[in-house]
């Protein structure tokens, strides 16, 4: 579904991804992992067309981004670090996007919004909402337009341990419906039982793009944070 | 883009400088047209003044927008919105409501007091000036990623339009006086949006005492007629080159 090419980027002189090449595919749940400044949400931005890539090319189902736009209909992104107009509220940012993204046919999955109960906070402007209320406008708004793929940065930083476990059994759920996610964590417990993949990125480059079983028999630790930890040591 | 136009002006109304703004040039017309004695007076002195302000609101405040938007502006680049689109929008709005800050708050005095064709040029050209000033604003803050100096870029290049260029002007005519310098004087005078735009009222007012040294070149140039033609067309230019060179930019922008 999604084919990266040989991407590169470089960020003045300092190479942020080097020759990176993957492949995504439907109802594929891939886990991407790296230390910090590897490169992952760079890639991430990328995929969405946010940051050009300096040589290389990305596809979407075979059509290259570069001179599409109408491919990011599919994709429902989570930000890091979502930043909001501040003088918005709750309810005028997500009616803005129903305004500039629905179509008639599309049904809007309101589900995250409601468990989160975010309608009681409706009213809020954005610059006076905490760091979790933002990532639970961010999650809600990602899952709002029923994406075909969804782009995860760090879904569960900053959420309470309840509002966490919602967003996983929210992935979890889309996971079956044959969509592709990718997600990047560094809380690597909250992966084990959702993701079928592991790209793992160090330094810019993918050091590699396994299925997450075949992980498990290479390195023979169960647990994805062991199992990583021991992909670390011996680098 | 009709929707993203709508929320960019809404947004620009809800913030309330640009009102202020309008206000503001509504007071001082009203004011400078009650204290001269006839209008064509008044409109001279108020040319004075739009020159310098509607120039200096336009950059400072269309700057200032682009870098508050930033998270707007990453909220749709992740949309499935053409970066072409959402840039236009911005600019359409900015330019729109700052053309429309000043038709109201000076346009309609002027057509109050002074309905003639002198008048109505001067509406079209303080309208072109905002727009012009808000596509250099576009160009200054997508080239700067800080918005100090993004906004310190603004704020030097409306000195050097306003103030500068004028001594840089006399400058090289005093240096040069002994060679025939005028057609290269022309060309000079377009590298100057406010100082076209003076030349073009007051070629229209006929008040030749008032037109400047690269006025007089122009008028003896072109003559009145033609003087207008080419400077309205170069106008135009000053709008959308930077219009052009921002869009480029951001297209390519990382965000």
């Amino acid at each position: 579904m999604i084919i990266a090419s040989n991407v590169s980027k470089k960020f003045g002189k300092m190479k942020v991804l080097d020759n990176v090449s993957a492949a995504c595919n439907k109802s594929q749940c891939i886990a991407l992992i790296g230390p910090n400044g590897s490169g992952k949400t760079t890639f991430i931005k990328c995929l969405l067309g946010m940051v050009v890539p300096g040589s290389g090319f990305i596809t979407f189902n075979e059509k290259n981004i570069i001179h599409d736009w109408r491919y990011r209909a599919n994709i429902g992104y989570m930000p890091q670090i979502g930043r909001y107009p501040d003088n918005m509220t709750i309810a005028q940012v997500l009616d803005m996007l129903k305004d500039i993204r629905k179509s008639k046919s599309q049904q809007l999955d309101e589900d995250l919004i409601n468990e989160f109960n975010l309608p009681a906070l409706m009213n809020k402007r954005m610059s006076t909402l905490s760091g979790g209320t933002r990532q639970k406008v961010s999650a809600s708004l990602a899952f709002l337009f029923n994406p075909d793929v969804l782009i995860l940065d760090e879904p569960t930083a900053g959420l309470d341990p309840l509002s966490a476990e919602i967003l996983k059994e929210k992935i979890t759920t889309e996971k079956k419906k044959g969509k592709l996610i990718l997600i990047t964590s560094h809380v690597l417990s909250d992966l084990d039982d959702m993701i079928t993949e592991v790209m793992y990125m160090q330094d810019g480059s993918l050091r590699f793009h396994k299925s997450f079983e075949e992980l498990r028999s290479d390195t023979g630790e169960q647990k994805l944070s062991k199992a990583i930890a021991q992909v670390m040591k011996n680098n | 883009m009709k929707k993203i136009i709508k929320y960019v002006i809404l947004d620009i109304l809800r913030n309330k400088i640009v009102m202020s703004y309008t206000v503001f040039l509504l007071i001082i017309s009203f004011s400078i047209f009650n204290l001269e004695d006839t209008a064509g007076k008044g409109l001279l002195s108020l040319l004075n003044i739009v020159l310098i302000i509607v120039p200096l609101v336009s950059i400072i405040f269309s700057t200032i927008y682009i870098y508050n938007s930033a998270e707007f502006i990453e909220l749709m680049v992740s949309q499935p919105i053409k970066r072409k689109t959402l840039w236009l929008s911005i600019f359409v709005g900015l330019a729109g409501s700052m053309s429309l800050a000043f038709f109201i708050g000076a346009g309609i005095p002027i057509l109050l007091f002074e309905f003639s064709a002198t008048g109505i040029t001067m509406i079209a050209t303080g309208i072109l000036l905002s727009i012009i000033f808000v596509a250099i604003a576009l160009l200054a803050s997508v080239c700067t990623r800080d918005k100090a100096k993004g906004i310190g870029v603004a704020i030097l290049l409306w000195f050097y339009f306003s103030v500068l260029f004028d001594g840089l002007v006399l400058f090289i005519l005093f240096q040069f006086s002994d060679y025939p310098i005028e057609k290269f004087m022309i060309s000079v005078s377009a590298l100057n949006p406010i100082d076209l735009a003076r030349v073009l009222i007051i070629l229209k007012m006929d008040v030749s005492v008032m037109l400047g040294y690269t006025g007089a070149v122009f008028q003896d140039f072109f003559g009145s007629q033609w003087g207008v033609i080419i400077a309205g067309i170069v106008l135009s230019a000053w709008a959308a080159v930077p219009l052009l060179l921002s869009l480029g930019k951001f297209n390519r922008k990382d965000l």
